[in-house]
């Protein structure tokens, strides 16, 4: 098996609101669980679960086989390194003072990269999402969305993590960045087999980056499986309904 | 064409673009020509963000204006409606009801503003006064436009809006606060605001864009049979295709697309949505995700086609769809 993250029979209730009933799920290296719901769906909380930045109630999550609610803080310092998060609005995740060198030495340094290999590391960063080395020198609000989502990218996948959590990773962006974005997503995942763990609303995207669908709705899994065959042949009233709302694009 | 001592329905075709006008005898809702945005920018020097932009409006039919961010579809809408953001400099004319909204006085302005020209914004939280009942804030613009015969006479009409628009529960909605009720509702009611006076003209600014896809997809089919029922132009803003598909329904109604603040393809939506012609319009066509396409190799925008910064008048192509040429700098200047 090849299973990078799993949880089981996720709870997590804020308060008397329950965000999660109970929702399981595995992940396999070079594969993407497309997680889709609408707000309040819970989606959002699973992604901070599964990143450990939220306890759950009861359940359990698997990284790479090791249990990540069972480590102290330090396992669970080498553990974060191996599941990198990529936002929903690159702009606000980006230090604001910093050059785009400076936020990737940042990470580098988080993630106990050896310092001499810094500056070569940084230039290849941006080349695999696509950017010239000239963006080192830029700030980030001198960057346009698209620019600074993948400067994110190349952030996250700084030490070859096993897992991205995008978390609306393209929502904020115009549709064609959107498609350079999500190129470089999947540019990315042919040539390091990252396993991705992507949160969206928007099934169209989620249909053409994911290998499986997970389908939230209230907190609890309606849907899951393969994505052509969810897709295809869905059995959720919800899951029609979201269909229903992404059929109308694609004019053609 | 600055001439604004007209008087009587304007007939005359403006000298814009041939491609996509409407016949002359159509009587025109708005109709913006020659329209130019500038912002002085820190230098001094002024930045054109809309370039010479034309368009028209008819009664009951839609006008998709289909553009990224930074292409200038908001502040042209803006503009032409007499609401042009603060510092900005504005030519051309904008003919409603055979008055230039760009000359004319501010008092002016507010008597057709909220009440001949309804405003849908993108985001309905910051829109709604938080502080006040929703109920109160529907009646607050029919009192302010409309002479409603006491507070009985007003509530029946709000009651009346909040079910044209689909709220199942009136009554107990109108004592409700903004935040009490759920985004789609939110952006429902400030539908009901807009139409409360039976505008000509209605300027939706992406009200979609804000809320969760289905809800959304709800929200825009309201604006469209309310189109129908109340015989109004729409002006909608969006930069989603399927969304543009979805208002832009019947026959008559146009797509225009916006790249740096001119307009490069007009028509019906039945020929720029399946037969674009402009490169642009096409990569955004085929920059759409689906299955369809393997992983990787969406289609993007060329460079060459986004920095592009001057753009020719439309070229009919074939009647009522217009496609713009790139042009050299040189002759952008006569152009």
């Amino acid at each position: 098996m090849n299973t990078v993250l799993a949880a089981d029979n996720i709870v997590k209730s804020f308060g008397a609101f329950t965000a999660l009933h109970g929702v399981s799920f595995s992940l396999e290296r070079g594969k993407t669980l497309g997680v889709v719901g609408e707000s309040g769906s819970g989606k959002s909380t699973l992604g901070r679960i599964v990143m450990r930045l939220l306890n759950p109630d009861s359940g359990r999550v698997w990284l790479g086989g090791e249990d990540l609610l069972a480590l102290d803080r330090s396992q669970l310092r080498a553990a974060r390194r191996r599941i990198q998060l990529v936002p929903q609005d690159p702009r606000n995740a980006l230090n604001p003072t910093m050059t785009v060198r400076q936020n990737l030495y940042f990470q580098l340094r988080a993630q106990g990269v050896p310092r001499n290999t810094w500056a070569s590391t940084v230039e290849r960063l941006l080349a695999q999402v696509s950017l010239p080395p000239d963006y080192l020198h830029a700030f980030p609000h001198e960057l346009s969305g698209g620019q600074a989502q993948r400067v994110a990218i190349s952030r996250a996948i700084a030490n070859n993590p096993d897992v991205l959590v995008c978390d609306e990773a393209v929502s904020a962006l115009d549709k064609s960045v959107q498609a350079q974005v999500l190129n470089t997503f999947a540019d990315l995942q042919a040539e390091t087999g990252v396993a991705m763990f992507f949160i969206s609303h928007d099934l169209a995207v989620v249909e053409h980056i994911s290998d499986d669908v997970l389908v939230l709705n209230r907190g609890r899994t309606v849907e899951s499986g393969a994505t052509s065959d969810v897709l295809a042949d869905p059995q959720d009233p919800y899951t029609r309904e979201l269909l229903a709302a992404r059929h109308l694009a694609a004019p053609s | 064409m600055t001439d604004t001592t007209r008087r009587g329905r304007k007939t005359e075709v403006p000298d814009m673009a041939p491609a996509g006008q409407l016949p002359p005898e159509v009587p025109l809702a708005l109709d913006a020509t020659d329209v130019s945005v500038s912002f002085r920018s820190t230098g001094g020097r002024w930045s054109t963000v809309v370039d010479r932009v034309g368009l028209g409006f008819e009664r009951a039919q839609v006008t998709v204006l289909l553009g990224e961010s930074g292409s200038g579809k908001t502040v042209f809408a803006r503009s032409i409606t007499g609401m042009a953001p603060f510092g900005a400099r504005v030519d051309g004319t904008a003919i409603f009801d055979d008055r230039d909204l760009l000359k004319i006085s501010r008092r002016s302005l507010r008597t057709i503003q909220g009440d001949r020209i309804g405003m849908v914004p993108q985001d309905p939280n910051s829109s709604l006064d938080p502080m006040r009942r929703i109920g109160g804030q529907i009646i607050e613009t029919l009192e302010q436009h409309r002479r409603v015969d006491g507070r009985d006479a007003a509530h029946a009409r709000m009651i009346e809006l909040l079910t044209l628009v689909h709220i199942h529960d009136p009554e107990r909605v109108a004592r409700c606060y903004p935040h009490e009720v759920s985004g789609g509702m939110r952006q429902r009611i400030a539908i009901a605001i807009a139409i409360c006076c039976d505008p000509e003209l209605i300027v939706a600014d992406e009200p979609s864009s804000a809320l969760d896809a289905s809800v959304g997809v709800r929200v825009v089919q309201l604006l469209g049979d309310l189109r129908d029922r109340l015989n109004t132009a729409i002006l909608f803003i969006t930069h989603d295709i399927g969304i543009a598909a979805l208002i832009a329904n019947q026959p008559g109604d146009r797509v225009a697309v916006m790249l740096s603040g001119r307009i490069v393809e007009l028509g019906f939506a039945s020929q720029v949505l399946h037969n674009a012609h402009h490169p642009y319009t096409r990569a955004l066509i085929a920059a759409e995700p689906s299955a369809a396409v393997a992983r990787g190799h969406l289609a993007v925008v060329p460079d060459e086609v986004r920095s592009q910064r001057y753009w020719s008048e439309l070229i009919p192509v074939e009647p009522g769809h217009g496609v713009a040429k790139p042009l050299e700098h040189a002759e952008a200047g006569v152009a």
